[in-house]
Formats: C-alpha cells, structure tokens, sequence
C-alpha cells in the first residue's frame, strides 16, 4: 500500500458544540488522534466527557463545529466537509460496531453482511461470498443461514463486526463493543478486532468503559472535557 | 440487490396476512358494491332486452312504463299496428305487488301479457320448463328467483293461478322476478276492489238521479267493474327500420309518447337508478377512505417499529430512495393481499345476495389500480417518518 493510504486516521483540533447562546454545550474543545493502520486504540473517558460525540464526528453523522479529519489518504473535514456523499464515505470508508449489534432482524446472517457491498452496487453472488468468506474468518460460518434472533450474544457480535470488515474500510468505529458480553467473550472480540486490524490494514477506534479489555490496548486515548490525552496501555497478551 | 421489503414481509408474514386479510374483506366489500351496481344496471337492461320491444309506447308526457305510471287505452295497439315500419305490437301491463305463495309472499312483478302467439313483444323469451301462456285465464309463467315451481298455485288479489312454465332472468328494474299472466286477468287484478268497495260502489251509483233508466245504469255499472287501460304498448318493427323513424309518426299522429330502445335505457339507469347509484358512490369512497386508513395506519406502525433498524440502514450507507422503496412496497404488497382476498371472498359471496351482482372484470381492474394508488399514498406518512430518522440514533450516546 502505499504511505498516502498509511495515513489511517488523523484528527486536528476537531471541536464540536451543541446548541447556541446560553444553552451552548461544548463536547469537544479541541481533539487531536492518529490511529495508523492495523492499529486497534481504546478511548475512554467518563460519562458525558464526549466519547460518542467524538466517534458521531469521526462517522460522519453529525458535523464538527471546527477542526481537520482525514480518513486514509483523503481530507474528509475541514472546517466544513470536504466530501459531498457522506452517505457514500460511511459505506466504503467507514466500518460502524454498536455495544448492540443492531442486525437487520429480516435478513439471515449471510445477508446482514452481504447488503453493504449489495448497496455499494456489488452482484449478490460476490456479496454472498465475500460475506462468506469474513464470517469463516470470524468462525460463524456454520450459523450463515440462520436469522439474527437465532445466534447468541457473542455470535451476533462478530456478525456485526464481519459487516463492519465487509467494504474493506479503512477505519472501523466500535462504541462499546464488549459491553453486553462476559469477560472471556469480550476478550475474544478484542482478539478478532486486532487479528482483522492487522489482516486487512484497518485502523480500530474502540470506545469503552470495559475494565475487562482497556489493559489489551497498546496505546489509549483518554477522553476528559473535550480534550484528549495520550497513554500508553498496559499491551496484554491476546493469545 | 436484495429486496428489503420482501425479506421484511417473509420474516413477519404472519402479521402481514391476517392485515391482509383485513384489508381484503374490506376491499372484497368494496368490489361487491361495484357489482351491486352492475348488477342494477344490468337487471335494467336484461328488462329491456327481454320485453322483446323496439319502441315502448307510453302515455303522453310520461316516463312510463316502469319509471312513472302509464296508461293507454287497451285498443290503442290497432292503430299503432298499422302504422308503417310497425310489425308487431302488444298490449303490456305492470304492476309490483306481493303475491302469495303458500304460507309465505313474495315480491314479484306481475306482467300481464297478450297469449297466444308466441314471439309477441312483452313475453317471457325462454323457459327453462314447461309452456307459454296458452289459455287466456289463470295460468302463469314465473321467474325461477320467485321460488314457484311448475304446477304451484299463485295467489295474486282473490284469484289463483297456476304455474305452467318456468323462465330466468327476467327481473324488473328493482330486481324483483317476474310473474306472467293472461293480459285480461292482469287488468282486472289492476283493477279489482273488494267486495266490499264494490256493493258500496253500486249504490252510491244507484242513488245518483242521473243513472236512474235501468239501461244507463247497467252500461254503468258495467263500465266501473272493467279496465280498459294497460300500461304500455310493446312495438317491434320490421327489420332494418330506423326505429325513430318509426316512432316519431306515432308520436305525432297518436298524440302519444315513444321511447326508443337507447332512450328508455337513458330513463332506466340516468333515472330510475340514478339515487341508488349516487348511493353506492358514496359507500365507495368511504370504503376507499377507510382502506387507505387502514393501510397508512399499518404500515406506519410497522414502521415506527423498524426505526432502529433503519437507523443503522441509514448509516451503513442505504439510500433514502431505497427506504421509501421499501416502505412503499410493503404498504402495495399489503394491498396485493388484500386485493387476492378481496376479489376471492367477493367471488365467493356475490351468489348468495338476494339481487343480482356482477363482478366485472374491468372493475376488478380499476379496483386493483386504486388499491395500489391508494397503498402508495398511505406510505408517505410512514416515509416521512423513516426519511425523518437520523443515522446518529443507531451509534446512540
Ligand atoms: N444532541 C446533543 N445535544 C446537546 N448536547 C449533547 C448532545 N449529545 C451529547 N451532548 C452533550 O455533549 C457531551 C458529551 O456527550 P457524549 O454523548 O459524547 O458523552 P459520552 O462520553 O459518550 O458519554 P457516555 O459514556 O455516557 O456515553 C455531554 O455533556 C452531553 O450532554
Ligand atoms: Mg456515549
């Protein structure tokens, strides 16, 4: 690949306030991040310190007041968005993992996974197998036909991370991804998310209060009235 | 791509179907009032068909004889017979009363027609058994839907009738069956009193000063216990005769009015029907009101239901195009069911009403349009309200 696309993610000055006049919250005060490729980061902080808002920003759901984003090689945010198709950008560009799963509860395993290159205008059959082909990766592959409300918790979980990998993106964005599991299959979708980080070069943002995964991080970014913090974390062995 | 509508409704079919079934009853219902109608205007035109007439001719300046009260003296038919394009022509009368049929009574028209010669305007066309009126009193030919049976006896006023033969279809403008019987004994059950009326009729006769030679007093007595009125003259002209060519000499020179075929259906279902019809327009466009509320309630609910998923459809990228798609196809999908049902369940139970229905293919087809452009509409609510949602909901705080 080459050092334009190795850029991951890059994030400058990012600021973000709500509302106008009195009632004005400021939820971020000026954020600056780097996650390379292949790198999984943890962000943490307290409640209401602006994690969500940061990730929303980062998802292109919601527009920042001010600052720069970039996203692999390209300039997505500055000071106002650089890129018409927000739409197009969080389809190819950006993998979303919920605390919840937030499957489509009227399409089999397969199809939840398959629809994103579907709507990127992928034939069904190359869909079907990419689909295939990450759920193999993340050992669901025997439950492919089965309906969403059919799996478990953890199974559900990689589901939604396979449809995360499936366009490819260079970024994933996962707010609070372990939350609903205990602690051996939290552990489990920490291990995935690194094994697919380096597999396919993309850059993980994983937001969480879970004490359970926050010492596996090599680096952290700690979240305190909008602002960020760099740390170093504790880097546990997965394996 | 997949269709995301059709995966919603297999995964919830269950919902689906008995909504549609719903629907379908209703639109089944709708589809049934059309035919209530067609069935009117038909009965209207096998009427006209069936009296075998090219022309009707009535009492001057009336609608007669089946929307307004008409009579003619019963020698009228002479002359109209040899008036030219004339080839035939045939005393007809009319009158709907109850008639009693054992225990029971039931609605008929009773028509008095001229017997005899078969073929005459104003007779049954066919019979599915037994014979024409032959004899020129107490014989009748009745409609299968009156539910007399060859060899049954017809009470109609103080006189009994019996049934010699058996006909179908032949129904007045209102959809009760026709009773036929002898022309002379239908004007005297126009006519006939009590006897009561008749003995007081008498001596008030009597004791008028005027009437007291005893040979002017029979001649008068005589005069008021007969009728020499009829309703209508049934014509039919000869082959390839403009008929109002034909009529308009009757009509100047016998000082009577005449109908031709296309207008007395102008008068049966411009007029006779008009009320009944304006009636059942209106029983449609509540059916299609309450339909197109049915189904926007539906599928907005169904929607609302859905809002986290569409949440994360939103932000995993799908077009809004393809949301209202699959919201607007959901909602005709509803109505593809609802429609099967309907039309099935008015098939089913079209037979069982006591007027005639007829389904016509060309309104299934329009009904079919109007669901679907009916089921269209009602999904903007919902769309709205899915265009309305905002992907940052599926990431939540
Ligand atoms: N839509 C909004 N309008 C106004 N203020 C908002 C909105 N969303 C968030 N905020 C405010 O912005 C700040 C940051 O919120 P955010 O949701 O990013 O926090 P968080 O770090 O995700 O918290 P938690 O850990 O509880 O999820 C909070 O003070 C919050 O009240
Ligand atoms: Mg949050």
């Amino acid at each position: 690949m080459a050092d334009m696309e190795k850029t991951g993610i890059r994030i400058e000055g990012l600021r973000k306030r709500y509302g106008e006049g009195d009632t004005a919250v400021d939820a971020l005060k000026g954020v600056d991040m780097q996650v390379a490729p292949g790198e999984v980061v943890g962000l943490i902080g307290p409640s209401g310190s602006g994690k969500s808002t940061l990730l929303k920003c980062l998802g292109a759901v919601i527009e920042p007041s001010a600052g720069r984003m970039t996203l692999g090689q390209d300039l997505i945010y500055n000071d106002r968005w650089e890129i018409a198709d927000l739409r197009a950008l969080r389809r190819d560009k950006i993998g979303f993992v919920f605390q919840a799963p937030y499957l489509i509860p009227f399409l089999d395993v397969t199809d939840n996974v398959a629809l994103l290159p579907m709507l990127a205008g992928e034939s069904n059959a190359i869909a079907r197998q990419r689909a295939r082909e990450l759920l193999e990766a993340l050992d669901v592959a025997h439950r492919a036909r089965a309906m969403p409300a059919q799996l478990s918790g953890g199974e559900q979980q990689r589901v939604a991370i396979a449809r995360a990998l499936v366009n490819r993106p260079p970024v994933i964005l996962a707010d609070e991804p372990t939350a609903p599991l205990d602690s051996e299959r939290a552990l489990a979708v920490i291990r995935i998310l690194n094994q697919m980080a380096r597999q396919f070069d993309t850059a993980i943002i994983v937001v969480t209060h879970d004490e359970k995964i926050i010492p596996t991080f090599k680096r952290i970014y700690h979240i305190r009235d909008g602002r960020t913090h760099e740390e170093a974390g504790a880097a546990m062995p997965l394996e | 791509m997949i269709s995301l509508a059709g995966r919603d409704i297999l995964h919830a079919w269950g919902k689906f179907v008995f909504t549609g079934v719903g629907l379908g009853l209703l639109i089944g219902v709708t589809l049934t009032m059309a035919g209530v109608y067609r069935g009117m205007v038909d009965d209207a035109k096998v009427l006209l068909d069936n009296s075998g007439a090219d022309l009707w001719v009535v009492q001057q300046d009336t609608l007669g004889p089946y929307a307004e009260a008409s009579s003619l003296y019963d020698d009228t038919w002479r002359g109209i017979l040899s008036m030219a394009g004339v080839a035939r022509a045939a005393n007809v009368t009319y009158l709907t009363m109850q008639v009693r049929r054992g225990e029971r009574d039931v609605r008929a028209m009773v028509v008095g027609v001229v017997g005899g010669e078969p073929g005459l305007p104003g007779q049954p066309g066919f019979l599915v058994a037994g014979r024409h009126l032959s004899r020129s009193h107490y014989e009748a030919v009745a409609d299968l839907a009156s539910g007399f049976r060859l060899g049954d006896r017809i009470q109609i006023r103080r006189h009994h009738y019996t049934v010699v033969g058996l006909t179908r279809r032949m129904v007045s403008s209102g959809g009760d069956p026709m009773i036929f019987i002898p022309l002379k004994d239908a004007q005297a059950a126009q006519f006939l009193k009590d006897n009561d009326a008749i003995v007081r009729q008498r001596a008030r006769t009597a004791a008028n000063p005027a009437f007291s030679t005893p040979n002017v007093l029979d001649a008068v007595l005589a005069s008021q216990s007969s009728n020499p009125y009829v309703n209508a003259v049934l014509v039919q002209i000869e082959a390839g005769r403009d008929p109002e060519q034909v009529a308009e000499p009757i009509r100047r020179w016998k000082r009577l009015t005449v109908y031709t075929r296309a207008q007395m259906e102008e008068i049966l279902i411009g007029k006779l029907i008009a009320t009944s019809s304006k009636q059942i327009g209106m029983f449609l466009v509540i059916l299609a009101i309450v339909s197109a509320a049915i189904v926007a309630f539906i599928i907005y609910t169904l929607t609302l239901g859905k809002i986290r998923e569409i949440a994360v459809l939103k932000l995993i990228g799908t077009r809004n195009r393809t949301i209202a798609g699959m919201i607007m196809q959901q909602a005709v999908g509803l109505g593809l069911i609802g429609f099967v049902v309907g039309k099935i369940a008015a098939t089913f139970w079209a037979p069982f009403f006591p007027k005639y229905v007829l389904l016509e293919t060309g309104d299934a087809l329009r009904g079919f349009v109007a669901v679907v452009v009916i089921c269209i509409l009602a999904s903007v609510l919902a769309i709205r309200a899915a265009l309305k949602v905002d992907p940052a909901e599926a990431i939540g705080g």
